[in-house]
């Protein structure tokens, strides 16, 4: 038996500990928005927190978990913060196929958690795990830029 | 909707979906009663297959092969070449032979390392070069064209000239990595097979089903999942997904998912071409250009597919945005036993132009003049020829795009100062290089006409909401957003009153594919003219519908045959400016400034435009020095995204971009095609920073860390 959280949720498994946590969220959830780009931590589509480290999903044996506390794109959906990540998002143009999109937030809302002020250097660093093949990135440099300026206070470090 | 100008930007109609991840792609797609896929592939490059011997397959497991196969055995896109599963001789490693399906995955791929086929194996053709050698074998020559003035005439400016300057170039692979790997899903139904995925082109996998299962026009359906990413990649190669599942579906009577992981996707997908481009250019004592003969290679891997069409465009630009005095040209596919190459955005351009632009900066420094300059004596303007004796028309305001680039972007007096940069730093020398490009819209030729013969349609329901019915996939170049406004605008309805729901052939009529930088341009303006149609006729609470056809603007007619006419209806263009750090010690190279200005005719949307203008270089820079994709013995051996390279946000730099207008006629508000264009100029801009830096020429892209230390090397040898 496995136990976690799982955006604020207990979980209890008898799935065997190897099983990727990506496919947990994905197969035994239902849960859609983290998507698998390929499945081997290269492109952060993947993205969650846990214990609020932003993490490839895809490389975590859910054996490996237990009595973490796990959060995707579904668990900060209702925030302000993520309400802040929209809007720069949609005004910056930061999103086109859609694909790497909710794993970009994950990492854009990692890096603002962090650095709640970041310079465009930084927001190239903290995004440098996350792949996109559509936008060349600076229109998502922008996003994370208009919501580090938009969102003063919201990104405050706790 | 009540935009002063259309090109103001609005939110994207996709936006809520996408930045939550629940919009659902095909993977997140769940049916009732639905079993996957594993396809079993050829371990070997070239031969016959002996025997096949299937593991005992517990229940619910079944195996599909070309046996199951209703219709003929191969995928309807223009040649008849390509199996749906490979039954006798097998052309490429990891060409399909059969598929397992069932319930779970990893049983599926247990069971497939239990597959046994004896193969009779045979000497294949692994490289280009070796093609190139034996062109006149049988079955190796897929496709060729020549056009141009006659070599007699050629040979007789040849013999009076001063030099003749013969220049060969490679041009390597170029990898999609759209971040959603390709999947489809046959729904299985009674009546009806649904087959739904990822895709760019719906009646071309259409047009593939009904010949594969040799059924009616009813008997299928196809619909678009949200796509997360195409650039080409998901232009034909979905038609042999969407044949795999299908025939599965029927097969074994239940729904099939067919879902590739990445280094599935890298090794067994199409790819950018690999290319061979000669030239042969004879010059006068000043260094002018007095005749010009190109000839072009291009890898076509194991089936034709769409390489035919592929070796057009490639030759239709060879000559670039230049006006070459006598020129003579000729282009063949080559048949490889390697994995089938196929479409990627610019669609055998960027080769061509890499390739030009390229052999034309090198003559410039036999005429002692700056690449700019020298390319500008050149450039082709308003009323000249094209090489195929057709005519650009329309105005070209390339002058003016060079003029204010070279302003923003101080390239004169930055040449200079590197220059003397250069001479005091030894390990890091700065270049900045130029391209110049253009991309002709729509299919080639009379594609539009005589193949596409495109239909959109609108529908007006009794609360006075309009909807899109075409086949138009948006794969994130946004055209649900943009051909939406197109509508809104002229129906002067808000934008929310204009549906554009992902397509279904049930409902939709044949619009074309998403392809060719034709969807704006081409569907753009039909689905304008439905909207002024039912403008004319709108009457408020009642259904409605009007459709619309593609009517052919009359040019010179092309002629496929003789190579001659006007290739394209329009045609888009770019200038790019790019500065780069060459680390000589490593031979790291740092991009340091991009500026491009693009005339595009007018644009849809400014933010949608500047999506395609830094995704699309981003993509064409890549090409030229980060991007490298090999195949050994048939093999491709780079299998993850980390092997192959494609930028990450350290690599890219913020863009410097203006778009210019200059509206054309036929397209809705003036609108031409920007998708592809944006690519282009990227790895020939990149070539000429990095030769401005080294001051060494190059015969080839892309220009890798180890290709310069190799080529700083031989100076060193040469120097002594």
């Amino acid at each position: 038996m496995i136990k976690f959280t799982l955006n604020g949720k207990t979980i209890e498994t008898d799935a065997p500990a190897t099983v990727r946590l990506l496919d947990f969220i994905r197969e035994e959830q239902l849960l859609i928005g983290t998507k698998e780009g390929c499945g081997e931590g290269e492109c952060g589509a993947c993205s969650v927190f846990v214990n609020n480290l932003l993490q490839n999903s895809c490389l975590i044996p859910i054996g490996s978990i237990e009595g973490a506390d796990v959060v995707t794109i579904e668990g900060i959906m209702e925030s302000e913060q993520f309400k802040n990540l929209d809007e720069s998002y949609s005004h910056a143009g930061g999103v086109q196929c859609g694909y790497c999109i909710p794993g970009m937030v994950m990492a854009s809302a990692a890096l603002l958690s962090q650095n709640p002020h970041p310079s465009e250097a930084e927001i190239r660093e903290g995004i440098s795990g996350n792949l996109c093949r559509c936008t060349g990135y600076n229109m998502i440099v922008d996003a994370i830029n208009l919501a580090a300026k938009k969102g003063d206070g919201l990104w405050q470090k706790k | 909707m009540n935009l002063k100008d259309i090109s103001t930007s609005v939110p994207r109609k996709d936006h809520k979906g996408k930045v939550s991840g629940q919009l659902p792609y095909i993977s997140d797609v769940k049916v009732e009663n639905m079993v996957y896929g594993v396809l079993f592939r050829s371990p070997i490059a070239y031969g016959k297959i002996k025997s096949i011997q299937l593991p005992d397959l517990p229940e619910g497991y079944e195996a599909v092969g070309a046996e199951h196969i209703p219709g003929p055995n191969y995928v309807k896109i223009i040649k008849e070449d390509q199996p749906i599963f490979a039954n006798e001789w097998v052309n490429y490693i990891g060409e399909p032979i059969l598929m397992l399906v069932g319930e779970n995955l990893d049983v599926l791929y247990r069971l497939l390392d239990e597959v046994k086929i004896e193969f009779e194996e045979h000497q294949a053709i692994y490289t280009l070069e070796e093609a190139i050698k034996q062109k006149s074998a049988p079955g190796v020559n897929m496709a060729n064209y020549e056009f141009g003035e006659s070599l007699d005439t050629i040979t007789s400016i040849e013999l009076k000239a001063h030099q003749i300057i013969e220049e060969e170039y490679d041009t390597g692979y170029q990898e999609h990595v759209y971040l959603e790997p390709q999947g489809m899903l046959a729904i299985y139904k009674e009546d009806e097979i649904v087959v739904q995925g990822s895709m760019q082109c719906l009646y071309y996998i259409k047009n593939a089903l009904v010949n594969a299962l040799d059924c009616g026009d009813d008997d299928v359906r196809v619909v678009q999942s949200p796509t997360g990413g195409g650039f080409g990649g998901k232009e034909e190669f979905p038609s042999m997904m969407a044949c795999h599942v299908a025939v599965a579906a029927k097969a074994v009577k239940k729904s099939v998912m067919l879902v590739f992981d990445r280094s599935e996707d890298m090794v067994v997908t199409t790819k950018r071409h690999p290319a061979k481009l000669k030239y042969r250019t004879a010059i006068d004592r000043e260094g002018n250009i007095l005749s010009m003969c190109i000839e072009i290679f291009l890898d076509g891997g194991a089936n034709v597919g769409l390489s035919s069409v592929v070796l057009q465009r490639a030759l239709l630009n060879s000559a670039g945005v230049y006006k070459i005095p006598h020129f003579h040209a000729k282009g063949y596919v080559l048949k490889t036993n390697t994995v089938p190459n196929g479409a990627f955005r610019g669609f055998g351009a960027p080769q061509s132009f890499a390739g030009i632009e390229s052999h034309i900066g090198h003559l410039s420094k036999l005429a002692n003049n700056d690449p700019l300059e020298y390319k500008r004596k050149y450039l082709v303007k308003q009323g000249d020829p094209t090489i195929t004796k057709g005519n650009f028309r329309d105005p070209i305001l390339m002058e003016d795009m060079i003029e204010v680039l070279l302003k923003s972007s101080n390239y004169k007096k930055k040449k200079q100062k590197y220059h003397q940069l250069n001479q005091q730093n030894q390990r890091y020398k700065k270049g900045i290089g130029t391209s110049l490009f253009l991309h002709g819209c729509g299919f080639t030729g009379s594609g539009e006409r005589d193949h596409i013969k495109a239909k959109v349609k609108l529908a007006k329901s009794k609360d006075d909401q309009v909807s899109l019915k075409i086949s138009n996939s948006d794969m994130g170049q946004g055209i649900l957003t943009t051909l939406s406004k197109i509508v809104a605008k002229e129906l002067d309805l808000p934008l929310e009153n204009v549906l554009y729901p992902y397509p279904d052939t049930k409902e939709v009529p044949d619009s074309g594919p998403t392809v060719a930088s034709r969807t704006t341009m081409i569907v753009g303006k039909l689905l304008e003219r439905a909207a002024k149609k039912l403008k004319a006729q709108w009457q408020t609470g009642v259904e409605q519908e009007v459709t619309e056809d593609y009517v052919h603007r009359e040019m010179i007619p092309w002629n496929e045959k003789t190579f001659t006419g006007d290739a394209y209806p329009a045609y888009s263009w770019g200038v790019n400016i790019v500065e780069v750090e060459v680390d000589t010690l490593t031979g790291n190279i740092k991009l340091e400034k991009v500026f491009a200005n693009y005339e595009v005719g007018k644009v849809i949307d400014d933010r949608v435009m500047k999506g395609q203008i830094d995704g699309g270089l981003a993509q064409g820079l890549a090409y030229g020095y980060l991007e490298k994709m090999t195949s050994k013995e048939g093999k491709i051996q780079q299998k993850s995204i980390t092997d192959y390279g494609p930028p990450t946000s350290l690599d890219v730099v913020s863009i410097q971009s203006k778009v210019f207008d200059n509206p054309y006629a036929d397209g809705p508000y003036g609108a031409k095609g920007a998708g592809e264009l944006t690519l282009i100029g990227g790895a020939p801009a990149v070539q000429a920073a990095i030769e401005d830096a080294l001051q060494i020429p190059f015969q080839q892209i892309p220009i890798t860390p180890e290709v310069i230390i190799e080529s700083l090397y031989v100076r060193e040898g040469e120097q002594g």
